[in-house]
């Protein structure tokens, strides 16, 4: 039974590691500084829930499982002041999002395509 | 002053969670950090307010489990966007009203969209919010408009 949880657990963890991977592939995909926090906020939530998650099944029942469950607390109740910090900073200091439609294309490609009056 | 046995009992029984030791030393030293923190936070003069919101906690804890289903939901279809070539990105500002009237529901509201991915406060100023939101069509100010009541009505102790 606990070699069971250990599995599970362990694929949990896993997933987890997979969209950490995933919020750093759209940090360096999407355009300007606004979407990359959305992608970050991947890592952040989805990524950190998870590997705790697998990390609790892992320990089963004991005191170190109540303490993972405040780390994950105090995971989710910091990460959204710390994304919230830097918005704010990067918007009161006059940075300007790109707004509109765009389809994502290669890095290379983007940096040849010249810069419009709306890029950062 | 009737909030400070919820808070003693809160901090003796994190530290206990925290250390799992029984020894009269560590006790001791438990007790000594508990005191420390009740003298900092009296220093500060909180303890009657925002350092023990245990009344909002039962609406809060449900708000958390509805925030979840949420948040697994915005992870998908941001994931969807960062995968997809076929997914285009249409980045937006919005301007968002709250109808929660403390500080608390506000705090809630404005973490509560940042926590969810593909949203993010960037401003918050009296009742209006700044916020910036990946995708247009699903960021309206009228989709923010369920969180904000259930958000308003933990953090406030209002029936939504």
């Amino acid at each position: 039974m606990d070699s069971v949880l250990s599995w599970i657990g362990g694929g949990f963890v896993v997933a987890g590691v997979a969209l950490s991977l995933l919020g750093a592939i759209g940090v360096l995909r999407f355009p300007d500084f606004y979407t990359r926090i959305h992608a970050a906020s991947i890592t952040d939530t989805g990524g950190a829930s998870l590997v705790l998650l697998g990390l609790c099944l892992i320990a089963g029942l004991t005191l170190t499982t109540l303490k993972l469950v405040f780390v994950w607390v105090f995971v989710m109740l910091t990460t959204p002041v710390a994304a919230n910090a830097l918005a704010n900073a990067a918007f009161s200091s006059g940075h300007k999002p790109r707004i509109g439609t765009f389809q994502i294309v290669r890095t290379d490609e983007r940096r040849k395509t010249p810069r419009g009056p709306d890029a950062p | 002053m009737t909030y400070l046995p919820g808070l003693i009992l809160a901090l003796a029984a994190f530290w206990f969670a925290l250390s799992g030791e029984t020894a009269p030393l560590f006790l001791m030293l438990g007790a000594l950090s508990v005191l420390l923190t009740l003298w900092l936070v009296a220093r500060l003069k909180i303890i009657d307010r925002d350092a023990s919101p245990y009344h909002h906690a039962p609406n809060i804890l449900v708000y958390g489990g509805w925030l979840l289903v949420e948040i697994v939901k915005a992870n998908l279809a941001v994931i969807r966007r960062i995968l997809g070539p076929t997914h285009a990105i249409d980045p937006v500002m919005v301007n968002v009203t709250t109808t929660a009237r403390t500080n608390l529901g506000k705090a809630l509201f404005a973490n509560s969209i940042t926590l969810t991915p593909g949203t993010v406060t960037v401003d918050v100023d009296g009742d209006r919010l700044k916020v910036h939101a990946l995708v247009r069509e699903t960021s309206t100010a009228q989709s923010f408009a369920p969180m904000d009541r259930k958000a308003a009505s933990a953090a406030d102790g209002r029936k939504s």
